[in-house]
Parts: C-alpha cells; structure tokens; sequence
C-alpha cells in the first residue's frame, strides 16, 4: 500500500516538513526534523532504486489522473541514481549542520535555514522524479529560492551581493527555460515529456522546436555553470555557510545536468540534435574551455573556497564533456561523475567548514591554512584523499569516472580531447598540491580556536571521504547504475 | 491580416523580453535590474497566453450556444508562473533591502568598490 505511493512521499516529505519548521521555530526541533527527514528521503530513494532494478521504469499519476492528461512522477534507471545523489548528500549533510549553522548563523535565524534547506531538498527531488515539464519549472524555482535564501544566510555581507547576482541569473536560467517549454507546448499540445518526445517527432515545422532547443540549453546552462554561464558560481559558493555550500556544491548543478539529459536524449529528437546540428561540436568545445580556463584560474585564486569553487566548474565541464563525445562508454562516465564528484566536493566543502569554525576566520585564503596538519590532522588527511579524487589518482572515485570519459573519447577517435583531460588533471593535482602543501609543510601561524572539527562535522566529513575511496574500488553501485541509465539514454535515442 | 500584423501578440512578446534583458544587464542600480527581470517573466506570461485565446472562444464549460472554447491550461500554467514571479520579485527585493543596510548603496559599481576596498 505504502510501496506504490513511495514516488510522492519522495517529495512530500521535505516539502511539509519545512512550514512545519517555521511553525515550530525551535532551532532543536528544526535539526532533529531535518536529520529525520534527510534520511527518509534516502530510505525512500533507496527503495525505489530497488523496485526500479527489479521492476522497471515506475510511472505514478498523481491524483490519479492518468498521462500526458494528469501529472506523472517517473522513475527510471537514471532518475533513480540521481535521488539517491540528492539524498545521500543531504542524509549527510544534515547532521553535520548543527555545529556549523550554530557557528555562522544567527539563532533566531537558525531554524528558517533549515526550513529552506528541507525545501532546496524537496525542489531537487522534486525536478528528478517529474514527468512533466511544466512541473519540473516550478520545483526549480522551488530549488532556486530557497538557495539564493540559503547563500544569503551567509555571514559576510559578500553574500548578499552573491545570492542577488545568482537570482538574477538563475531567474533568467528558469525563464529562458519556460519559454523553452511554451514553444514546445505550442508545437505539440503536451506538458508530459514522453508524451511530448512521441509528437515532436511528428512536427513538421522544426524552427519553433530548435528556438526552444536553444532556450532551454541556454537556461538549464545557466542552472548547471555551464562555461562561460558560470559567473554566478565561485561568490555564491564562497560566501554561503558552509553546509549550504556543501550541499548545494555537490547537488544543485548535478540534478541541472540530469535535466540536460532528460532533455537532449529523451525528448528531443536526438538524430536531429547530433546528425543536424553542431550539439556534439558545442558541447566539447564549451567543456574542453571550461576544464582548462577554470582550472587555471583555481590555480591562481587566493580564497580556499573560491579554488575549489572554480575547481568545480572545471569538474562540471568533464560532466558535461561526456554528453558531447555521446556514447555508451562516455555518458556511463558523466553519469557516474554526477556521483563521484558529488561526494569528492561534498567531502572537500564540509571539511573546509569544521576549518572554518575552528579558524573562526571570515575568509579563508590558501595561506591561512598554514599547519593544518599540526591542528587538524584528520581533517587535513581527509583534504588530501578528496583531493586526489579531484585528480583522478587510481584508486579513488575520481579515476573511474575520468577513465571512462577516456574511454568514450577514444572511442570517437579524439585523442587531442584525452590530452585536454590529462593536462586538466595535472592543473587540478597543481592546485590541489598549492592546499596540500601549505598545510603540511609550512610551519603554523594565525589565531586557531584549537582542537579538530567537533565529532559531528567530522563523522559527516570522513563518511564522505571514506566514500570517495569507496567508489574506487567497488562500483557496482556507482558504474553499475550509470551504466543502466546510459543505456536507458541510448535507447531512447534510437 | 498580413503575417506580421497578424502575430502582433508575438512582437510584442519579443520587444518586452529583450526590452527587459537589456534592461538587467545595462543598469547598475539593483532596483532597476530587478524591474528588468519582472518585464522578462511578465513576456513570458503574454507568450503562453496569447496562442490560448481564440477570438470568440468561451470559458471551457460546456453549455448550449457555444461552440468554441478557450484552451484553459496556459491559463492555469501562467497563474502558478505569476506565483513563481512574485516570489522571486519579493526575495529579490528583500536582498536589495538588506544590501542598502550593509553597504548603504544600491548601485552596483559603488558595491563593487566598497568590496574591493574590502579586500585591499
């Protein structure tokens, strides 16, 4: 009984439990409420990835109003990799936010945080599991607002600028996107997408459906810090709190690039997108400058955040790098590097935030770091580990991913682009070494609070951590489940 | 009606969306840009509206004496897109309010400045 409404409950969960939290206005409550919630949602992700393997695509018709009339959740092989991503994320996250909020957030304020994070939770959720366009608009506005609210929290007033600029461009995104999606309603009288992939195939008159191409590539670009759309990313990311970042580092722009997905392999006549139009030709090339500018910049930036901010639109360009190269080999790539890098940066971020706390600095530059390893050794042992999943060292979940992004690019025969990740690579281990160095062998110096990052923050951290080796060695869950999805991407392609 | 007289919804349409993004991204003051942004979602509204009336269509309520109907849903779609908008104009208002208190400024070269003083 319970089983067959599980797809709902996915997203109704967070989604009611955040007025409940403004109601209680009760910081205690809030945490306990959020943990519990966090974790429901993983459980529920996990269950469906269950009957998902054992069963097949799971369609539910919300109200019972069946599709393309009514609205229809839809999980499948990729959407359900994609859920348990977010909730994992956030079942992490969650109980590593009470040390941090109580840190960097005022308490009066401390428990809307948390009700904006159950909400940023619900809209994630809620954009993977919809079948229907128009629904998925709202709960990215859902997922947008109450992000901006979250980076705005932040205790420099550098954040306010930040969270105003990423409205600005981010309401753009979601415009550019819903007028991407009237066009496509005009051509084909549909808001389901499967059903709307059926007719656009029959639609003779093609220039309305390539404007709404290009607006939609254009918005959800925006969403997901597609070079040279990433101007929002590195302020937002530095001045958040810093579970905020955390969470939204290792999600948000992940579930824009599952959107992308959805869209140019399952709705969009993918013979005409690669055959017809340069799609392929972009994509690479925007990836291949996005791995190279933005490392080189993170190799230059003085700000610990902003490094591994601009080292996260270089990692989105590989994510991106696979759909361009399209094929199986490649997307099992990007698809597992939706997972990977989102523990790898999710790790990185909440152990910056125990930094944090114990520097009690506002901003954190490179130099700052001096003698981590003396004061935090943990932390600055987890550091090191997430930092050669950034490269891609064997044996850590970096490596898979990049390999078969390797893989997929020799496959079409572009050696030049496996030279592109190899030299991206090596900037990515310079930057991470310019960390890595100042922690280790410079002697310490600067106020420190003393003592590692409380049990909490680091429990949450190193189970990351331990997760990006994880990933290296067993991934059965990782490529096993990209690999699924590639192959349901593929399929519908034909 | 010729072909461009008859889409006059549509240019319409197209002159607020561009007349709203030139406005967000040629004007500094955080206020302006926003009234840029509320003209660039209000194009939309008139986007989805617009192909949805039928001269002469009713409310889609079946009843004798009519015979053409209204297509209700971009109605119903662009109510929860003006939800979504005022939403968005209420936070970014609220962001702007919070930047004046700060920084006492809401021109956008003045805040840069401020920042960069900040940081030197």
């Amino acid at each position: 009984m319970m089983a067959e409404h599980l797809p709902i409950l996915q997203v109704v969960l967070p989604l009611a439990v955040a007025p409940l939290i403004v109601l209680a206005r009760d910081r205690g409550f809030a945490w306990v409420a959020t943990t519990v919630v966090s974790y429901g949602c993983l459980a529920i992700a996990i269950a469906l990835a269950v009957q998902v393997a054992a069963s097949g695509t799971i369609s539910y018709a919300i109200g019972s109003w069946p599709a393309p009339w009514g609205i229809e959740y839809r999980v499948d092989a990729l959407s359900v990799f994609v859920l348990v991503l977010v909730s994992l994320t956030a079942s992490l996250v969650a109980p590593y936010a009470q040390r941090s909020i109580a840190a960097e957030v005022a308490d009066d304020r401390a428990y809307l945080m948390y009700a904006m994070y159950c909400l940023c939770l619900a809209g994630l959720l809620g954009i993977t599991i919809t079948g229907d366009a128009f629904n998925l608009f709202v709960f990215l506005e859902i997922s947008s607002l109450s992000t901006y609210v979250l980076i705005a929290l932040g205790r420099n007033r550098k954040a306010l600028v930040a969270a105003y600029q990423y409205m600005l461009m981010g309401t753009v995104g979601a415009t550019f996107y819903v007028i991407g999606v009237g066009l496509l309603y005009l051509m084909t009288g549909t808001l389901n997408l499967a059903d709307m992939a059926a007719r656009l195939r029959e639609v003779d008159e093609l220039r309305p459906v390539l404007a709404a191409l290009a607006f939609i590539t254009v918005g959800i670009g925006l969403k997901l810090a597609l070079f040279p759309l990433h101007q929002w990313l590195p302020n937002a990311y530095a001045y958040a709190p810093s579970m905020a970042t955390a969470f939204i580092a290792a999600t948000a722009t992940k579930v824009s690039v599952y959107v992308v997905l959805r869209y140019y392999f399952m709705v969009f006549d993918p013979a005409q997108l690669f055959a017809h139009l340069p799609t392929r030709e972009v994509f690479i090339a925007l990836s291949v400058a996005g791995m190279l500018v933005a490392s080189l910049v993170a190799l230059f930036e003085s700000d610990v955040k902003r490094l591994f901010a601009y080292s996260s639109v270089a990692q989105i360009g590989y994510i991106t790098l696979g759909i361009g190269l399209d094929n199986q080999a490649s997307l099992t790539g990007s698809i597992t590097h939706l997972l990977n890098h989102g523990v790898t940066k999710g790790a990185i971020f909440v152990l910056l935030g125990g930094v944090a706390l114990r520097y009690g600095t506002q901003s954190m530059s490179v130099a700052n770091l001096a003698g981590l390893a003396r004061r935090m050794p943990l932390t600055a042992f987890g550091l090191v580990i997430a930092g050669l999943s950034l490269i891609g060292i064997p044996g850590t979940a970096g490596f898979v991913s990049k390999w078969y992004l390797i893989m997929g690019a020799l496959e079409q025969g572009l050696w030049w682009v496996v030279g592109v990740i190899l030299a991206a690579s090596l900037i990515a281990a310079a930057y991470v070494w310019r960390v890595v160095e100042v922690a280790y062998l410079c002697p310490a110096r600067g106020e420190w609070r003393g003592g590692e990052a409380p049990i909490g923050m680091l429990t949450a951290a190193l189970a990351m951590v331990i997760l990006c080796v994880y990933f290296g060695f067993d991934t059965t869950f990782s490529v096993g489940g990209a690999r699924e999805a590639a192959d349901l991407l593929l399929r519908a392609q034909k | 009606m010729s072909a461009f007289a008859g889409h006059y919804a549509y240019w319409i349409t197209i002159f607020l969306m561009v007349a709203g993004m030139y406005i967000l991204i040629a004007r500094g003051n955080l206020l302006k840009k926003l009234i840029g942004l509320a003209l660039l979602q209000t194009s939309v509204y008139l986007l989805y509206i617009a192909p949805a009336k039928l001269i002469g269509g009713s409310a889609p309520i079946i009843a004798g004496g009519f015979s053409t109907y209204s297509n209700p849903l971009p109605h119903v779609l662009i109510l929860t897109a003006i939800v979504v908008g005022v939403a968005t104009l209420a936070l970014g208002l609220a962001l702007v309010v919070r930047i004046r208190e700060t920084y006492g400024s809401i021109e956008e070269d003045e805040i840069l400045a401020l920042d960069s003083a900040d940081d030197g």
